[in-house]
């Protein structure tokens, strides 16, 4: 028997279904609930914190946190939306950002957060400009991690649906990385037909489809037309909208 | 014994204004304040052909348009002109290619219009020596707020053309290896339609100005930097004028061919780069002539001296009283290079009408593709002359060499001699030199509408400078205004 209960985000009743977290039942809701790590059919993670809301006062990532009855969440007030614009601002600074030249520019999840939050070129961190090769070893994919978040969802959508393992983490802190199962991207089994490498796994720039790119004009784009967090709050094709396993299959075979 | 070096005066222009990017000028003066030597220093800092290695081929040409502000359609167009040759696309599907020459026509309109009427109308409209005050931008919508008007308008129309067909007015993604990434629909067409009579209008009365300038002030324009040299230019086949595409056509001073329908691939057969310690540009010349007598002039008055015909009836009215000026000889007057560019601008306008009404544009094949080579070389008539981009890719698609030849770096010894030319004529012997004076020398550099950030490769925007120093190296001049004007009466 499925159990209903309600919380409230920001003093707003929000019905829970059972077992959702604060972020499936808000998106259930139309409520946004910014997120990077988090994608539609791979198992949250957590790990980027842009989703942080406060529940009963303490600060939790929305993605992993199960609501519980009664619960008080503030998710878009300014102390949150400062935390959340620094996060993505040390993404920003963390690797090598350039909008202006990205083949993901306008579709990418990353930028379009930027833009979402209202975060200018004024900044209070340095610049790490760290120097990262390109892997451009496969005939088909490119890696290029200095457009890199760490979000992991090349790691989930690889081996939780193509069932490859072609990602993982290496390295600690500061220097994390993403890393594959082999010599270069090359010598794994990676294909351009996984769905870790479909357009909707990695929310930057960083896993490239060969000879694909700035095919999309300007304007055209995904996210020329509509700010990111749309595709929840409008009350057309709200939450399903993003991407399940299906289409993502669909769209790799497709293309 | 010592010997005594001989006193020089050295004026220096710092920062040249009304051009792009930043540069100085240096004029030597003797004892008697005569000219030994002027020089025009390119001292901005190169690295685009460098940080390009390693970068995915089809990149490329959304990179490297980063190289300018004012033209990075020319950039974006050749270098996915040289993309092109490296997917194997040897002739690409009508729709892309008059995409793209819709485009190129939109940048050379906006930009040639950008030079004339932003930049040189002042010192055309007030004189070259008229107050500073008045010789400006503000002071031509002042007098002038018609004209200005039609500048701003006619350039406005260039960058919708490029808006439609690269997504965005500058820095846009239009073309890409192999083909464009989106047609012309009917209600941008449409959009464009509305204009473009006004346009071909204002286009011919901007014609009329220069031209007139020019005829009516013959007695300077004659006089003023106007030498000898060789032009270099792509022709079309057929000799007609081709901002997008053809091949290599040189000639020297008296209008003999030098080379004529070279394919732009072989160019590094027939043109060599010099490096001079004073400037970060470098000075090419064509082999054959060797480095003294090779060099040559790009650009709107060479691709008239070069071009057989045009191919639009306005422009190619215009192009022949151009020639018939010089009796069909070779045209050298700097000055003729702004008559020229508006003759481009007619021959735009008309080509960008002409394709509006061409219904390929609507077609939905956008994409060609062939065998894969590892090199690639573009070239296209940028609005300041012939712009070659040369590129190596390897096996996994990533750059491994490029080397970049601009319009600025083709006329920069054409450049030098101008600017050596105008302040032998009108500083040498002249006791105080004021702002009017140096003013001449950066006509002579303006009407070249060089693109210093382009020429260096550059990163980031910075003003020409002039300044003047005495023989012991003090600064009496800057910026154009003087720095201790009792010093300079002094020394003078």
């Amino acid at each position: 028997m499925k159990r209903r209960f309600n919380i409230v985000v920001d003093g707003k009743s929000v019905t829970v279904g059972d077992g959702q977290t604060i972020m499936d039942a808000c998106d259930d809701a139309g409520v946004y609930i910014p997120r990077l790590c988090d994608v539609e059919g791979l198992v949250p993670q957590g790990s980027c914190r842009v989703c942080t809301v406060k529940a009963n006062g303490h600060t939790v990532a929305a993605c992993t946190q199960p609501a519980e009855a009664g619960m008080q969440v503030e998710n878009d007030t300014l102390e949150i939306k400062n935390y959340r614009r620094d996060l993505v601002r040390m993404l920003f600074h963390e690797g090598n950002h350039l909008c202006p030249i990205c083949e993901a520019s306008g579709r990418c999840e990353l930028q379009a957060m930027a833009y979402r939050l209202g975060i200018s070129q004024a900044t209070k961190y340095p610049y790490l400009q760290p120097v990262r090769p390109v892997d451009a070893s496969h005939p088909d994919i490119a890696l290029d991690n200095n457009r890199c978040i760490l979000c992991g969802r090349c790691i989930r959508a690889s081996r939780d649906v193509d069932g490859k393992n072609v990602f993982e983490y290496v390295g600690r802190g500061i220097h994390k990385r993403i890393g594959v199962n082999a010599e270069n991207l090359a010598a794994t089994d990676a294909s351009i037909d996984d769905y870790a490498m479909s357009l909707e796994v990695c929310p930057v720039g960083c896993i490239i489809r060969k000879r694909e790119g700035y095919f999309a004009p300007v304007g055209e784009r995904q996210f020329d037309r509509r700010p990111i967090g749309t595709e929840i709050t409008s009350p057309r094709g709200r939450r399903r909208s993003r991407p399940r396993r299906a289409q993502a299959q669909e769209t790799g075979d497709g293309e | 014994m010592t010997v005594e070096k001989p006193k020089t005066r050295i004026v220096e222009i710092e920062p040249l204004t009304r051009v792009e990017g930043h540069g100085k000028v240096t004029i030597h003066l003797d004892d008697d304040h005569n000219v030994v030597e002027a020089r025009l220093h390119i001292v901005e800092f190169r690295g685009f052909e460098r940080f390009i290695v390693g970068r995915l081929l089809w990149e490329v040409p959304v990179i490297v348009q980063r190289l300018c502000g004012i033209c990075p359609v020319s950039h974006h167009l050749a270098a996915a002109k040289a993309m092109d040759a490296i997917v194997g696309a040897d002739a690409l599907p009508p729709t892309a290619e008059k995409m793209r020459r819709l485009m190129h026509y939109g940048q050379i309109m906006q930009s040639n219009v950008l030079h004339f009427f932003h930049l040189s109308s002042p010192d055309l409209l007030f004189g070259f020596d008229a107050p500073a005050k008045k010789r400006n931008l503000f002071g031509v919508i002042r007098e002038h707020p018609e004209l200005a008007k039609r500048g701003v308008l006619l350039r406005k129309y260039g960058q919708e053309v490029i808006q439609y067909t690269a997504g965005k007015k500058i820095h846009g993604t239009g073309a890409v290896p192999g083909g464009i990434n989106k047609n012309l629909p009917l209600h941008e067409r449409d959009a464009l339609l509305r204009d473009i009579e006004r346009m071909t209008a204002w286009a011919r009365d901007a014609v009329e100005i220069a031209k007139n300038y020019t005829v009516e002030n013959l007695s300077q324009v004659s006089r003023f930097a106007n030498f000898k040299s060789n032009h270099l230019s792509l022709v079309r086949e057929d000799g007609a004028l081709d901002l997008y595409h053809g091949n290599l056509r040189a000639i020297d001073a008296g209008g003999n061919v030098i080379f004529d329908q070279l394919e732009y691939t072989r160019f590094n057969d027939y043109i060599m780069e010099e490096v001079r310690p004073w400037s970060y540009m470098k000075f090419p010349f064509i082999k054959s002539r060797g480095n003294l007598d090779g060099w040559y002039r790009v650009g709107p008055l060479s691709r008239m001296n070069n071009a057989s015909f045009i191919d639009t009836p306005l422009a190619d009215k215009e192009h022949r009283e151009l020639r018939a000026l010089t009796a069909g000889k070779p045209n050298h007057m700097s000055l003729a290079y702004h008559w020229a560019r508006m003759i481009e601008v007619l021959h735009c306008v008309e080509k960008i009408h002409e394709l509006l009404l061409d219904t390929d544009l609507q077609g939905t094949e956008l994409r060609a593709s062939g065998s894969r080579r590892e090199e690639g070389i573009g070239v296209i008539e940028a609005p300041r002359g012939s712009l070659f981009h040369h590129y190596k890719v390897d096996e996994h698609d990533q750059v491994t060499y490029c080397n970049l030849i601009v319009s600025t770096t083709h006329n920069n010894s054409g450049l030098n001699r101008a600017v050596t030319d105008v302040a032998r004529k009108y500083l040498s012997g002249k006791k105080r030199i004021t702002e009017g004076l140096l003013n001449h020398v950066e006509v002579a550099v303006r009407a070249y509408d060089p693109c210093l950030s382009c020429a260096t490769h550059a990163l980031g925007q910075m003003p020409l400078v002039v300044e003047l120093h005495d023989a012991e190296g003090r600064l009496l001049h800057r910026n154009g205004q003087y720095v201790d004007q009792a010093t300079l009466g002094r020394d003078a």
